[in-house]
């Protein structure tokens, strides 16, 4: 079975709930590829395009949240959490802004240590508590969830107090009011914006310098 | 010739049996701005019905809407459950963390009796003393949540997700306290005095679960609420999308349907005719920068999609208003619906 194939097998069996051929088709990587490459041609393509169906309407936020919860329990079991082998650059942190709706948090986890990432779990934050973290974990790039308008324009004043701070950190954020106001996340400051959890992944590498 | 002026129960009723009334019906949502009315923080103005009431009041002189709102917040129904309400100032209250920790928890559930829950006594306090207020000139609309998208507050999304899929029969066990709950709060709120109940059902739009699921869970459910509730029935999706359910949505008898403002509306449109009044779908969250100009704009194109032979009521997609959008934008969307929402929309064919 060529890449492409095994892709659209795994992609097919995440969006069925079908764990067992999902484990069938993500076994381990053949000779010579390292772990996190192999992650990266089945895992990440898989769930990218479950992003992008979600983004067009053909599939439903509880199939997406699904896949990325069973993607993180396959790959927990090919990568440990606490595995050398992680990606560990960027120093990642993830958090619920003010608000207490925690789903789009909960899909991002599983979809980055899905894709081999180590990261810290912020959980809910208000903004200076979250300065006061990123500071001291000395996070690089923090992902922000957000449901609620007000959540999302609190963005603004964390960016401004994370500069006053010189913290180098990029920021990039997601969530409801984001997609409904394209130039939201401009207007808070921030350096990107994902319309899905799964275009995180390429977010980061470009935000970070990398390019996929 | 235009047609002589009805009053806001003419207009609604009018465009629910598809016909066109004098001009498009506004339903403005405003639900928090009736506390910077009467100058008050947003927890005390909930704190008591007369609040709410004066404020509904005094939005709806301002912006001449066609409806009274009786909205409240969405966490009401969990603080009813004994949950925990978290108010801020520049929104509405969140629910805190849920109150169902273990699933062991849901066997043992007591549905709220709405009359003797402090907080939605409120409510129907507040119903009842807009129904003195306007008799039967302005329809009064009234919020339920749907059974099937309540546990996104009594448990958690994700909690709740897993349960929907690996544990149905806990999922049907809630299912059915939740159904005894939302019809008794349906129809306590219709007898004191609402004229239709909204029920508010994000969880069964296509944006959130695939429509096959929908059928085996929220459409049965939604169909035991209808088939119970003494009133019309708004089918509000939240800003989720509609079209891969209208036709489920109509063969369950709803009388409207809330839409997003990420669809077609034109498609929605020849969906619908005839069958479905439509409510929407004015972009709340970008609303808070819209110009005149621009208000007009999407204003026009909205009532050039969807206007035509009634069955429309122009509102924003959510079905709430956010704090952050200014009086003068609301005002300007009133002010463009006297001017193009004139029936017959002739202007929409030159």
């Amino acid at each position: 079975m060529d890449l492409v194939e095994q892709v659209t097998d795994f992609e097919k069996a995440l969006l069925s709930l079908d764990r067992l051929a999902a484990q069938n088709i993500l076994v381990r990587p053949p000779d010579g590829t390292s772990i996190l490459d192999y992650l990266d041609n089945i895992v990440v393509p898989a769930l990218e395009e479950i992003g992008r169906k979600w983004s067009s309407g053909q599939v439903a936020l509880a199939q997406v949240y699904m896949s990325g919860r069973i993607c993180e329990e396959l790959v927990n079991q090919l990568l440990p959490a606490e595995s050398p082998d992680r990606r560990n650059q960027p120093r990642l942190a993830l958090v619920v802004l003010e608000d207490y709706h925690l789903l789009g948090k909960r899909m991002l986890y599983a979809i980055l240590r899905a894709s081999g990432y180590n990261l810290l779990d912020y959980k809910r934050m208000d903004v200076d508590e979250l300065v006061e973290r990123t500071l001291q974990d000395r996070i690089e790039v923090l992902l922000i969830s957000v449901l609620m308008l007000p959540s999302a324009l609190r963005v603004k004043v964390l960016v401004e107090k994370l500069a006053q701070a010189g913290a180098g950190v990029k920021v990039i954020v997601g969530g409801a009011p984001f997609r409904l106001d394209d130039q939201l996340w401009r207007e808070v400051g921030a350096d990107a914006m994902c319309r899905t959890a799964s275009e995180a992944v390429t977010t980061i590498f470009r935000i970070w310098g990398g390019v996929r | 010739m235009n047609k002589p002026v009805m009053t806001s129960m003419q207009r609604v009723l009018t465009t629910l049996s598809h016909q066109e009334p004098d001009r498009v019906p506004l339903f403005l949502l405003p639900t928090l701005h009736g506390a910077r009315e009467l100058g008050l923080s947003i927890k005390d103005y909930f704190a008591s019905a007369e609040n709410v009431v004066r404020g509904q009041l005094l939005l709806r002189k301002k912006y001449q809407n066609d409806c009274l709102d009786a909205f409240f917040y969405a966490p009401i129904e969990v603080e009813a459950w004994g949950g925990e309400v978290i108010y801020r100032e520049d929104g509405p209250p969140n629910s805190g963390e849920p109150f169902i920790r273990s699933l062991d928890q849901i066997k043992a559930l007591e549905p709220p009796r709405p009359a003797e829950t402090p907080c939605l006594r409120k409510v129907l306090d507040a119903i009842d003393l807009m129904k003195k207020a306007v008799q039967d000139e302005v329809p009064i609309i009234a919020v339920v949540i749907s059974p099937f998208s309540l546990p996104v507050m009594q448990l958690g999304f994700d909690r709740y997700l897993d349960l929907l899929y690996e544990q149905p029969a806990i999922f049907w066990n809630l299912m059915q306290i939740n159904i005894e709950f939302c019809v008794a709060w349906a129809n306590a709120q219709v007898q004191a005095g609402a004229t239709a109940i909204c029920y508010f059902d994000p969880l069964s739009s296509p944006t959130n679960i695939p429509r096959d699921l929908f059928i085996k869970t929220g459409f049965p459910i939604a169909r035991q609420v209808f088939s119970r509730t003494k009133s019309p029935i708004v089918m509000h999706l939240a800003s989720g999308s509609t079209i891969g359910i209208l036709d489920d949505i109509i063969s369950l008898g709803a009388a409207v349907v809330g839409v997003s403002a990420a669809e077609n509306l034109t498609e929605i449109k020849q969906l619908c005719r005839n069958k479905l009044t439509i409510l929407g779908n004015m972009n709340g969250i970008t609303m808070r920068h819209w110009t005149l100009s621009e208000a007009e704009d999407i204003i026009k194109n909205i009532l050039r999609q969807a206007g035509s032979g009634g069955g429309f009521i122009l509102s924003d997609n959510h079905g709430e208003i956010p704090y952050q959008v200014a009086d003068e934008i609301l005002l300007n969307i009133a002010a463009l619906v006297r001017k193009w929402g004139i029936y017959p929309l002739d202007w929409t064919s030159v």
